[in-house]
């Protein structure tokens, strides 16, 4: 048993750290390297309200992105988050044309309630199907996406529907900005200082705390910790006590708030009013950003911090190529593929070189053993 | 040492758990003393593992009562979790943590009612019992970057911080290294001298008398008998566990002509293994017949399969007829002219739903390839052929062969490779589960065959059926070839001995 004992200590500071950490640094140090190089690189990019307009216009996605996060670690799917976006923008949409509440804070009251309601009833049908009737949660989730694009469809007869400029909610978040002068650009004209200050969007805050907060939950709570458990080894959970089926039901309810969520954070930055294009493929912006933040899609692994990483990533990724010049959408698709590519390549590689990736390297890239 | 005063901490009675086919326990009963390490010994369908999952409730007995010590009548056990709460917990052999989890995790979670979790207490109290259990292992380290002995210990770790009074180890060391071994054997001391009582399943005989206070055999489901570690011998163990009594084995007889073959060599193999088997080396002369024996579960079926390339061969050289040849797959086998019929009849021999015809010529079409079919006379008249010469009973030759009886089945699938005329033909169990006709049929062939200049392999659990067939056995245990007996050596109880390990 002595024996054993150096070998414990030499272990390096590097090797103490969990996959899951190491891959969040990894997107966190890519995302600082890559604003870094856009810095240095171009000109537009020094003005502190581009990155505002970054978190601001992905909030939505950050906080999808935690909800895919959420059910990835628990080792599933929910492709329907981009669906309940839409379902829940027209839904909100429609109660707000309709409901005549003239009171501005019971009105976004209910209408953040009915958001957040709709993403519930749907994360607890999918989790209820999935867990304790053991479907795929691919085809729960895609029957579920189906499900959400169709009732937007009826709802809304295919029309769009707009919320008037006097609606107390188009009013209230026509408000909900921060300005921050000190961040912002002055121009002088004619002897007069115009300041035109940095935006920073209540959505920002409220995707940065559901950041922190689901960080905190999957990090301390019970719920948390099992969801870890169920998405590394179902079997083992079992045997360990872990109650599965209520934690991956948990994980689906869990990612359907945070969805509802999504949509009333979509109409407060990009305002009221339904439309059947909204949120679409937003599950896959949700699921690359997951990926690319060290989240694995065999389960067990991952946190939300690197999703928001993963997010903000995505979107910085587009603003480079927008100021480059190439504004048509296939060159901002092509990035996307390319740079989930070399992501799940780089973790592959991360894994396997600490000896127990899913995916085995090529003999050459292999240290050899006598290295060690 | 075993305590003294023999406190009973559990018994199970009169037991009984039945299979859609199989009686897989049948009134077994079992006692487990305080403070002692006991050995549940049996081949492999004994109904060793069924026992202990009725112990841990993962099956529901359908007779019997278990009762415990502290539990007041009857013990209740529908679930693992139930089993975990009277105080049953058990180690598998394919470790029932979560790797992504810290050491500290795997040890508290699933246990604590609270809905938050507090790391600094839960990362002290682990290191605690690491320390106290002399386990190498830190509280934060994730589980994955632990060697599968320590998370072996892990697992007991938590078994035994739970209270529980009846630690079941299934196959604890069967994925450890011997220093390992003694690392978890020196844990398992311990835990007895604490009172902890510990039931201990393996196939490794060694390890049983390293360890074990006493030993519970069962076979075919049903309990042979409990003994003492001192008072019962290793190879009386391999007898009682094979239900023969030394006695009868010397007074068997020998039938039939056999065949040592002669000087040439047609195969032979240097270091060969494979995913599943150790390196070994072996050779085949020309019309020898030799079979492997072992217990079930010792590797013998694992050699020939690394022989023929079923499994993925990991190293090793391979000589057939004096050239060198590359055999990676059963196609490699089979182009140097092997054949080898499976264990597992429905799963690796017949294709159920074609005809006896197509089954038969099965292998011959393999080996001239797809690209040049045979003649629709041509594998008619093969067919006619094989069914005649092996009188295998079918309606006709278009019969699916789901429909013969497994004797039948059998023949047809020694037809398909007698068919290729191989020169060296491997048979792993083909004689399990037909009737004694076609058995002595294919005893009979095998010996004919030889004659004729095919080398063959014969493996079988019976080992007079053995005896009577194979001038040379080779005998395993536990994954290693431990000798080879000829000529006079070949009696039951020379065999026994020898899976035993030579102590008497």
């Amino acid at each position: 048993m002595t024996a054993m004992q150096p070998d414990l200590k030499k272990k390096k500071r590097f090797e103490r750290l969990t996959d899951a950490q190491l891959l969040t640094i990894i997107s966190g140090g890519i995302f600082l390297l890559m604003y870094g190089a856009a810095l240095l690189l171009i000109e537009a990019f020094r003005k502190p309200q581009v990155f505002f307009d970054i978190t601001n216009y992905y909030s939505y996605l950050i906080i999808i992105a935690c909800s895919l996060t959420v059910v990835m670690i628990g080792g599933g799917i929910n492709i329907s988050v981009g669906g309940v976006i839409c379902l829940t923008c027209m839904v909100c949409s429609i109660f707000l044309n309709n409901c005549g509440i003239e009171n501005q804070t019971l009105l976004v009251l209910a209408t953040f309630v009915i958001a957040i309601g709709i993403g519930a009833i749907f994360g607890a049908f999918q989790g209820a199907l999935i867990s304790y009737l053991e479907i795929q949660p691919f085809i729960i989730t895609l029957g579920g996406m189906f499900l959400a694009r169709g009732l937007t469809t009826i709802l809304s007869g295919g029309e769009n529907v707009p919320v008037s400029e006097t609606n107390p909610f188009t009013l209230w978040i026509n408000n909900a900005a921060i300005k921050i002068p000190a961040l912002g650009t002055t121009r002088v004209r004619k002897g007069q200082v115009y300041v035109n200050p940095a935006t920073l969007h209540w959505v920002t805050i409220i995707a940065v705390v559901v950041v922190i907060g689901i960080y905190l939950v999957m990090r301390f709570t019970k719920f948390g910790r099992n969801t870890y458990a169920i998405g590394g080894n179902t079997q083992s959970s079992q045997m360990l006590g872990i109650n599965v089926k209520l934690t991956r039901f948990n994980t689906y309810l869990l990612s359907g708030v945070l969805s509802g969520l999504a949509g009333f954070v979509f109409m407060m930055f990009n305002g009221a009013g339904g439309k059947t294009g909204i949120g679409l493929r937003s599950e896959m912006d949700a699921i690359a950003a997951s990926i690319i933040g060290g989240t694995l899609l065999s389960g067990g692994v991952g946190n939300v911090i690197g999703s928001f990483f993963g997010a903000i990533i995505l979107g910085t990724l587009q603003k480079i190529i927008w100021f480059s010049g190439l504004q048509e959408a296939y060159w901002q698709d092509m990035a996307n593929g390319v740079m989930l590519g070399i992501f799940i390549v780089m973790q592959s590689v991360v894994l396997s070189v600490r000896g127990k990736g899913k995916m085995h390297l090529p003999e050459w890239l292999k240290y050899s053993k006598k290295n060690r | 040492m075993p305590k003294e005063d023999n406190q009973v901490v559990l018994t199970m009675r009169g037991i009984c758990k039945q299979f859609p086919g199989t009686r897989a326990l049948n009134h077994v009963d079992f006692t487990l003393r305080k403070g002692e390490i006991h050995a549940l010994m049996g081949e492999n369908g004994a109904g060793k593992s069924t026992l202990i999952k009725v112990l841990t409730g993962v099956y529901e007995k359908d007779a019997g009562s278990i009762r415990i010590e502290g539990v007041t009548g009857e013990a209740k056990i529908h679930s693992p979790q139930d089993a975990q709460n009277i105080g049953i917990s058990t180690v598998y052999q394919e470790i029932t943590l979560c790797p992504n989890l810290t050491v500290a995790e795997n040890m508290f979670i699933g246990r604590t009612r609270s809905a938050f979790v507090n790391w600094q207490a839960r990362n002290k109290r682990t290191t605690e019992i690491l320390e106290s259990l002399n386990i190498p292992a830190r509280a934060k380290q994730e589980l994955s970057r632990c060697s599968l002995a320590v998370q072996q210990m892990v697992a007991i770790a938590r078994a035994v911080d739970m209270q529980c009074k009846v630690l079941i180890l299934d196959e604890p060391t069967s994925s450890l290294d011997e220093k390992e071994v003694e690392m978890l054997f020196g844990l398992m001391r311990d835990l007895r001298d604490k009172g902890v009582a510990i039931v201990f399943v393996t196939h490794f005989l060694e390890q049983v008398y390293a360890v074990s206070d006493r030993i519970t055999v069962l076979r075919n489901g049903e309990l042979v008998g409990e003994w003492p570690v001192a008072e019962l011998p290793q190879v009386q163990l391999v007898a009682t566990m094979m239900g023969k009594s030394l006695n009868d084995l010397e007074s068997l007889e020998l039938v039939g002509q056999k065949s040592v073959g002669s000087e040439e060599v047609v195969y032979e193999a240097e270091n060969l293994s494979s995913t599943e088997s150790k390196p070994f080396d072996f050779s085949i002369r020309r019309g020898e017949v030799n079979g492997f024996t072992g217990l079930l579960g010792s590797g013998r079926s694992e050699s020939v399969r690394a022989i023929f390339g079923a499994d993925q061969v990991t190293g090793g050289r391979v000589r057939v007829k004096g050239k060198n040849v590359q055999i990676a797959t059963p196609h490699d086998a089979m182009k140097n002219g092997i054949g080898y019929l499976a264990e597992d009849r429905k799963r690796d021999g017949i294709i159920a739903d074609l005809s006896v015809r197509e089954n038969i010529i099965l292998a011959l079409q393999v080996l001239k390839g797809f690209f040049h079919p045979m003649k629709r006379e041509e594998m008619e008249a093969f067919a006619d052929e094989y069914i005649k010469a092996l009188q295998i009973k079918t309606a006709s030759q278009d019969t699916p062969i789901g429909s013969l009886s497994g004797g039948n089945q059998q023949k047809v699938i020694l037809a398909r490779w007698l068919l290729t005329h191989p020169d060296y033909l491997i048979l792993d169990e083909p004689t399990r589960g037909i009737d004694v006709g076609t058995k002595l049929e294919i005893q009979r062939l095998v010996l004919k065959l030889a004659e004729e200049g095919m080398s063959v392999t014969f493996i079988s659990s019976e080992i007079e059926e053995m005896l009577r067939t194979c001038s040379r056995l080779i005998v395993m245990r536990d994954r290693n070839i431990v000798g080879e007996l000829t000529g006079d050596q070949l009696t039951q109880s020379q065999v026994m001995q020898t899976i035993a390990g030579g102590k008497q």
